[in-house]
């Protein structure tokens, strides 16, 4: 650890000079000498200290504004109309309104995660004490925590080690926000560095979370073979007493988990969850289940399987209180995140707090101590669950044809349609449902995200997605996936195995299908794409609810994705590294083949790194149903670091893309390190935070994106024949920038070598050097006189 | 004419879109423009009516008032099939971004355009597209063809049912035969 508080107490000193007594000295901190790798130049980065790196990548990848509407409307002197180039009253404009909404929407997923963190931390050095030691992956993980290194530039050997990492990007989350206030930046790129900044941040917040996690809970430790877990509604034993965990901090849930095994109750009740907490519960204990991401939840609950419903926090539908109470299920809240009005009951004792659930006295508590909301939770659910006997609110068939009626004689309002997200034709399944014909309400069900606003919308009060989940009943109930727990870290020796076919191509990319569950067609699309890219052995990592939705596919011999293929950081692999947090592995595994493969130095050495990534690690992040502000942080973070990322068609919402222009080629030179050369490098990559419309699109997108200027020859031949080959399969042509990419005869991809080589013709191309890139002119060996 | 977004809760600001009077307006405008463009998304192949699909509206409209395609997301391959060669494949991202760009040279190299006519798009992925154009092309006119008003438009269509639209379609191709 470099940075410690010293305090010394002197009780008395004599001296030439005099006699001093109980002094006391406090230096603050001082640096730890352990760690012999030289610091680098930007320790705990300000918000400024990096902007010369931001103003680089922005100049390539400018940002393209997309608002959701003509006005601001954040202080009084609002709304103010931005149309036709106006300004508002404190004289922002719209270009940079949007990219202070973009900040403002940034510091809220970095907050999220950082106070997650917090909140972790406290409670695992509560627990542990201090000096617990952080070991994410033992002797195979010597570098614990990349993203800390080198944002920090210190080592934290302990618990207690992050708290001082948690003072940093708290405080540099509370510059940022005060940023966004009224008066404050005007320019829309230096709002976009700091966004980068709050990505960065965030990044930092999710490596502390998980490690402290990943340490003190014994997660799997860096294991590509981590257990198999339960992933589905039909993984659920209805005949137990269910408790259904909810979010993303995972204590309570353990605590639950502990209090059976403690009990002998273990395997007596059921404990399942939804989103992050979910995954982390089976990483704590595989034999836990996962519902499935966030679009399960409503669908979930209203099928009245839970008993007990435990909230934690983040990505929590907000009326989890309301549609609880409809299934007569007791709500545990555990953060002070999410409070849900109820009364505060932690300093109860638990008799009292059990017996008044179970009475149904009240319809939920507040308990912020996890090990006595995990009690709570168990007893409740064993005596809750024979009154219960699973009350649930979906209706009968009959039910929904009569109310089927009522609805068409309504008319052709449109109401349910019009609200949702997808555009799903309700109303015309609403008629056939009235006839008896339930087929087209079930064939709702997969594009369904679960949201619920369609009911909200309904002038006549019909319970639609609840009609959905019934006429798709089959289906809910033959969900039963498996689904490889989170093996957190990626093991230095990986590193050391994949670091140079990555550098130099010949693995042609690391794809991380990461995010929520807001897809535009449902979940397969992206279990469609992983098992594309593992098939052309890319390296495919998954995390949160991408991650879960990959294991809702099967193959024709009734296996997902994670039983079909290896758990290795390698070609071919599938791996999930777990939760949102558990994104700082992907980050993290990026920045170890800069560090341990490539020997750059690591410590505060963010823009060597970045400038690294940028030019050599063809990886690519793909968040096709990101909806969330998280979601927007872990982006920022990864845009910083050069690794683009992708989203579907709805995350065209978060109403700014960074994109190069492969046809301004005065974009697209670096220096070449060996000679100081200014060198055309071509598109690569080409965008830096890039919307795909479909899922095709995404797929060409991936493979073009992986491409980076330092590909050997043969490494860009891989994937130009992966470019080529999706592009030709899914447009039905030839990619008509091929000559932007191929830099030698020998890039072309030899079995289609008739076909580019006519396009070179056609373009006129002209062989050229391949560098030794960067944009960095400090790392030119060899100045130019 | 004033007309309500499709999508309820996706209310614009102070500058909407006009709902053209009548289809015959869209001929009148692509005639008189100097650089029309032509940008059509997947969901073309997606809706129709019968056998016909909406692409196949958008190859006759397109030969018939001979303007440029581009062909987004991977519809590209579909106009191939049906013997259309669009002008290029290019994403929504890209064209939208190009087209902010008073310097960009068209798809042909003869400079920037003056109109570009929507098909095809997620409505709520054009309708973000479309307020890009709004804020960043004030000079390039915007109309959407598309079934549902887009309020961020220059111009576009209220909110049709099929059949309406398609005959909407049929009109303005016929508007473009008698050209």
């Amino acid at each position: 650890m470099p940075k410690k508080a010293a305090h010394i107490k002197i009780k008395e000193l004599k001296t030439d000079i005099g006699v001093i007594k109980d002094l006391t000295l406090s230096i603050g901190r001082i640096l730890d000498e352990k760690w012999t790798e030289p610091i680098g130049p930007t320790p705990f980065p300000s918000i400024t200290d990096l902007r010369e790196w931001d103003l680089k990548l922005l100049k390539r990848y400018k940002p393209m504004y997309m608002p959701f509407c003509d006005v601001c409307c954040l202080c009084t002197y609002g709304k103010c109309d931005l149309t036709g180039g106006k300004r508002g009253a404190c004289g922002i404009d719209i270009a940079a309104q949007q990219s202070r909404f973009y900040l403002l929407s940034s510091c809220i997923g970095a907050a999220t995660h950082v106070a997650h963190a917090r909140h972790l931390t406290e409670h695992l050095i509560e627990r542990h004490g201090r000096k617990f030691p952080i070991d994410v992956g033992g002797m195979s993980v010597e570098v614990e925590a990349p993203i800390t290194r080198l944002v920090c530039g210190i080592r934290p050997r302990t618990l207690g080690d992050l708290e001082d990492v948690l003072d940093y990007v708290e405080n540099q989350v509370t510059h940022l926000l005060a940023s966004t206030h009224t008066g404050q930046e005007g320019n829309k790129i230096d709002f976009e560095s700091k966004v980068f900044h709050a990505g960065m941040i965030d990044h930092v917040g999710m490596e502390i979370g998980d490690i402290a996690q990943i340490a003190a809970y014994g997660f799997p430790k860096a294991d590509p073979e981590a257990p198999l877990a339960e992933l589905g509604f039909g993984m659920i034993d209805l005949h137990k007493p269910v408790i259904a965990c909810i979010g993303h901090n995972v204590p309570p849930a353990i605590e639950i988990v502990d209090y059976l095994r403690t009990n002998g109750l273990y395997g007596k009740v059921e404990v399942c969850g939804l989103c992050c907490t979910a995954h982390d519960i089976t990483r704590y204990n595989p034999e836990a289940k996962i519902v499935g991401p966030i679009s399960w939840q409503l669908r979930f609950v209203r099928s009245g399987v839970p008993d007990v419903i435990v909230i934690d926090e983040q990505c929590v539908r907000t009326d989890s209180l309301i549609e609880a109470q409809k299934i007569k299920a007791p709500v545990i809240v555990t953060s002070d995140k999410i409070c849900l009005g109820l009364q505060n009951r932690t300093r109860d004792p638990i008799d009292k707090i059990v017996t008044d659930l179970v009475e149904a006295k009240l319809s939920g508590v507040l308990i912020l101590d996890p090990a006595k909301a995990g009690e709570v939770a168990v007893r409740t659910a064993v005596k809750v669950a024979p009154k219960r006997k699973k009350f649930k609110v979906i209706p009968d068939v009959d039910e929904i044809i009569e109310r089927a009626k009522k609805c068409a004689s309504f008319g052709d309002c449109n109401d349910c349609r019009r609200s949702c997200p997808n555009d799903l034709p309700i109303p015309k399944a609403m008629i056939a449902a009235s006839t008896g014909n339930m087929n087209k309400l079930a064939s709702l069900y997969e594009a369904c995200i679960g949201c619920g606003r369609c009911e909200s919308a309904c002038r006549a009060g019909m319970t639609v997605h609840s009609f959905i989940i019934k006429a798709a009943e089959k289906k809910l109930k033959e969900e039963k996936f498996k689904i490889r727990t989170g093996r957190g870290a990626i093991q230095d020796l990986e590193i050391r195995k994949v670091g140079s076919p990555i550098v130099l191509g010949e693995i042609p990319g690391v794809v991380g299908f990461v995010g929520c569950a807001n897809y535009p067609n449902g979940v397969k699309e992206v279990a469609e794409m992983c098992s594309e890219f593992a098939n052309r052995r890319y390296i495919v990592t998954t995390s949160g609810c991408a991650a879960m939705s990959v294991a809702m596919h099967k193959n024709e011999e009734g296996q997902t994705l994670y039983e079909m293929y290896s758990g290795d950081f390698d070609a071919g692999g599938v791996v999930n590294v777990g939760s949102c947090v558990s994104n700082s592995h992907i980050a993290g595994a990026a920045i170890k083949i800069a560090s341990i493969f490539a020997r750059r130095k690591l410590r505060a050495n963010y823009e060597e790194i970045a400038d690294y990534v940028l030019n050599r690690v063809g990886a690519v992040g793909v968040a096709f149903g990101a909806y969330s502000q998280k979601a927007q942080s872990i982006a920022s973070g990864f845009w910083r670091l050069g690794i683009p990322v992708i989203v579907g068609p709805h995350g065209a919402k978060y109403r700014r893309m960074l994109l190069g222009r492969k046809d301004h080629e005065e974009d697209w030179y670096t220096y070449d390190a060996r000679t100081g050369d200014r060198v055309y490098v071509g598109p690569a990559p080409e965008h830096l935070f890039y919307t795909a419309e479909t899922k095709e699109e995404a797929m060409v997108m991936i493979a073009k994106l992986c491409i980076r200027p330092n590909d050997t020859t043969k490494g860009r031949a891989i994937k130009l024949t992966h470019y080529c080959d999706l592009h030709r399969r899914l447009y039905g042509t030839m990619p008509d920038d091929i000559h932007l990419f191929v830099r030698t005869a020998a890039d072309i991809p030899i079995t289609m070598k008739d076909d580019i080589v006519k396009i070179l013709e056609e373009k006129g191309w002209k062989e050229r050097t391949i560098p030794d890139p960067t944009l960095l002119p400090r790392l030119i060996r060899k100045r130019k006189e | 004419m004033s007309a309500e977004p499709w999508q309820r809760a996706e209310i614009a600001g102070p500058k909407k879109a006009l709902v053209f009077a009548k289809p015959e307006v869209v001929v009148t405008m692509v005639k008189t423009a100097k650089r029309p463009i032509l940008v059509v998304g997947h969901e073309a192949v997606d809706n129709g009516l019968g056998e016909e699909k909406v692409i196949d509206y958008v190859i006759r409209m397109a030969k018939t008032a001979k303007i440029p395609v581009v062909a987004t997301a991977h519809i590209f391959g579909e106009f191939v099939k049906r013997g259309f060669q669009p002008a290029t494949w290019m994403s929504v991202m890209d064209i939208t971004n190009r087209l902010q760009d008073p310097e960009w040279k068209g798809l042909d190299g003869m400079g920037q355009y003056d109109l570009v006519l929507f098909m095809g798009i997620p409505y709520y992925m054009q309708w973000v597209t479309l307020s890009s154009l709004k804020h960043a092309s004030p000079d390039l006119k915007t109309l959407s063809l598309g079934r549902f008003y887009q309020p961020h438009a220059t111009c576009s269509f209220s909110n049709f049912s099929l059949e309406y639209w398609i005959n909407c379609l049929k009109v303005i191709i016929r508007g473009f035969e008698a050209k």
